[in-house]
């Protein structure tokens, strides 16, 4: 038997069995994502009616959702927290990951990544709780501190508001800006920076001028990565953020579940949407210019 | 030493991502209602609560029936995606893929409230099920990422050979390439299990009265007396994923030592 005979039973053509083959995910992902989608964009302009929808065409919910200052406090206050948890969580990750990387022996380096990545594989849920717990007005830090002495009335600024929030989140999603950075220094040659060094620079400045370009798709990868399901969280705002910290996920479940409003809550969802993917173009943007470098 | 001041601060981190788990035994062995130092006794009472509470029992046991259908769906999905994208060159190849792939890069939040307005519009009733279609949707993705890298290494000739010896398309994939690839299965299944485990937005708006047992630890986080039984069962859903993690760990290591690679550090 030939090889060419062996190719044509290989199949019809390439692009026929291609289709074939990626059909059942790509069904599944039009009629369960792509669809659904769809819908709650369509929805986004019906108006409410109760009960049900009513099918005409309006823009009145963006116009609700933007220019309500209700709706309007609560989506500037997302993403400013989302951008706040990604620059903390990141900016707190990357000498981690710049120490494993460089000043950890390579036999030892699957132990640290270990040892980083173990609370994140628990209970995300129960982690935010702990944190409820630890910051709250009864809770670990202000128990502790009234029995030590040192305050004489529970603190009230640490617990039930915005930064409990970006604390709590930046806990939250640690692992996923360390890894990224990791993976992105560990790619480095280190030839590079002794050729620096070799050729005058300081370390610091190798640091900058070497390392620190070579590491950007790693620390945009993290931004990314912390930064998308940061906006869209609805456990933390709900159990650690208090009113004063409630954010976008929690606007659009009340409009979903409480009120049973559609139409507010799609228009909301969408806009959240669109914030999410103006700002990671942004970043994306951002990266490729970073990469170009100044003088081209 | 090594890194100096780069090795204090990361010793410093670590105590900030652990502190939260180690003050979970704490409290769980703790002989008092009320969350806060100092701690006023040993006690077990709460593990023993959890042992009769049937809502949570109910809980687990749909939490694992949905965890182990979305794990084999969502990796069988993923099968034919991987396979598709690496093997095939095919037109709206970019679009599809960028489609399944784009749960990724899609709040939780916006997965769930969309599959909540299509099932209700289409009457469906809420249940595990509903959960086992969101889930698979979210998971999916994860598993492509894994399967791909699996995939990618595979060796054309391989199955060229196998071709050429008479086998047909399909029996090359059972014998030749499905075994090659399942250590990439294997992960994706296990993945994809603990992501639909761990998973509370979807189960929340998609289980109807059917709770998980993310949905049921939140239900329960709004009465003060519940919260030790709830460090109870955390503590003990710690020590069972880092079990887990310890025998994947181990597994992986022994992978590694077979084949002679590099270690370069798991999970990655």
């Amino acid at each position: 038997m030939t090889s060419e005979e062996g190719l044509r039973r290989m199949g019809r053509s390439e692009a026929a069995s291609g289709l074939a083959m990626i059909s059942p995910t790509a069904i599944y992902a039009i009629l369960l994502l792509a669809a659904p989608l769809a819908l709650i964009f369509i929805y986004s302009f019906l108006t409410d009616g109760d009960p049900g929808i009513i099918r005409t065409f309006t823009f009145a919910n963006y116009i609700e959702a933007w220019s309500n200052e209700l709706y309007r406090v609560v989506m500037l206050r997302s993403l400013m927290v989302a951008l706040t948890v990604t620059a903390v969580t990141v900016l707190l990750a990357f000498p981690v990951a710049y120490f494993v990387s460089f000043h950890v022996d390579p036999s030892r380096k699957s132990l640290w990544l270990f040892l980083i990545t173990i609370p994140f594989w628990t209970s995300y849920l129960i982690r935010v709780f702990l944190w409820k717990v630890i910051l709250g007005y009864n809770g670990v830090v202000n128990s502790g501190l009234l029995g030590l002495g040192i305050i004489s009335e529970p603190l009230q600024w640490i617990n039930y508001n915005v930064g409990a929030v970006v604390l709590t989140l930046a806990h939250a999603y640690a692992p996923f800006a360390i890894l990224p950075i990791f993976v992105a220094l560990e790619k480095i040659d280190r030839s590079l920076l002794e050729a620096g060094q070799d050729l005058g620079e300081s370390r610091f400045m190798t640091f900058l001028r070497v390392t620190l370009p070579l590491a950007m798709p790693g620390v945009i990868a993290a931004v990314l990565i912390v930064f998308i399901p940061t906006i869209g969280d609805f456990v933390t705002p709900q159990l650690v953020g208090g009113p004063e910290g409630r954010l976008v996920a929690n606007l659009i479940q009340l409009q979903y579940l409480k009120l049973d409003n559609y139409p507010l809550g799609s228009a909301i969802a969408v806009s959240a949407m669109m914030i999410v993917t103006v700002v990671s173009l942004f970043f994306l943007y951002l990266n490729r210019r970073y990469l170009r470098g100044p003088e081209s | 030493m090594r890194g100096g001041w780069f090795k204090v601060y990361t010793l410093v981190y670590l105590v900030f991502l652990f502190a939260p788990i180690i003050l979970l035994p704490m409290f769980a062995f703790n002989d008092a209602t009320v969350i806060a130092f100092p701690l006023s006794g040993f006690s077990t009472k709460w593990f023993a609560a959890l042992a009769d509470d049937p809502p949570l029992h109910d809980a687990v046991r749909n939490s694992l029936i949905i965890a182990v259908t979305t794990s084999i769906l969502s990796t069988t999905l993923a099968v034919f995606a991987a396979r598709a994208s690496t093997r095939y060159r095919f037109p709206g190849k970019a679009g599809l893929m960028g489609l399944i792939m784009l749960p990724l890069v899609l709040p939780e939040i916006i997965v769930a409230v969309s599959l909540l307005a299509v099932l209700l519009g289409l009457g469906v009733n809420l249940s595990i099920l509903t959960v086992i279609l969101g889930h698979v949707l979210i998971c999916t993705p994860f598993c492509i990422a894994i399967l791909s890298s699996a995939f990618q290494s595979l060796d054309r000739s391989l199955e060229e050979a196998a071709y050429d010896l008479g086998e047909t398309s399909f029996s090359t994939f059972r014998l030749i390439i499905l075994p090659l690839v399942m250590p990439g299965i294997i992960s994706s299944l296990l993945i994809s299990f603990t992501i639909s485990l761990d998973e509370f937005i979807i189960a929340f708006f998609l289980a109807g009265t059917q709770a998980t047992l993310p949905v049921y630890i939140f239900s329960q986080f709004r009465f003060p007396q519940a919260v030790p039984v709830i460090m109870a069962l955390g503590t003990i859903l710690v020590c069972l994923s880092i079990v887990l993690l310890c025998i994947a760990e181990f597994f992986r290591r022994r992978g590694l030592a077979r084949s002679g690679a590099k270690d370069t550090g798991g999970f990655l």
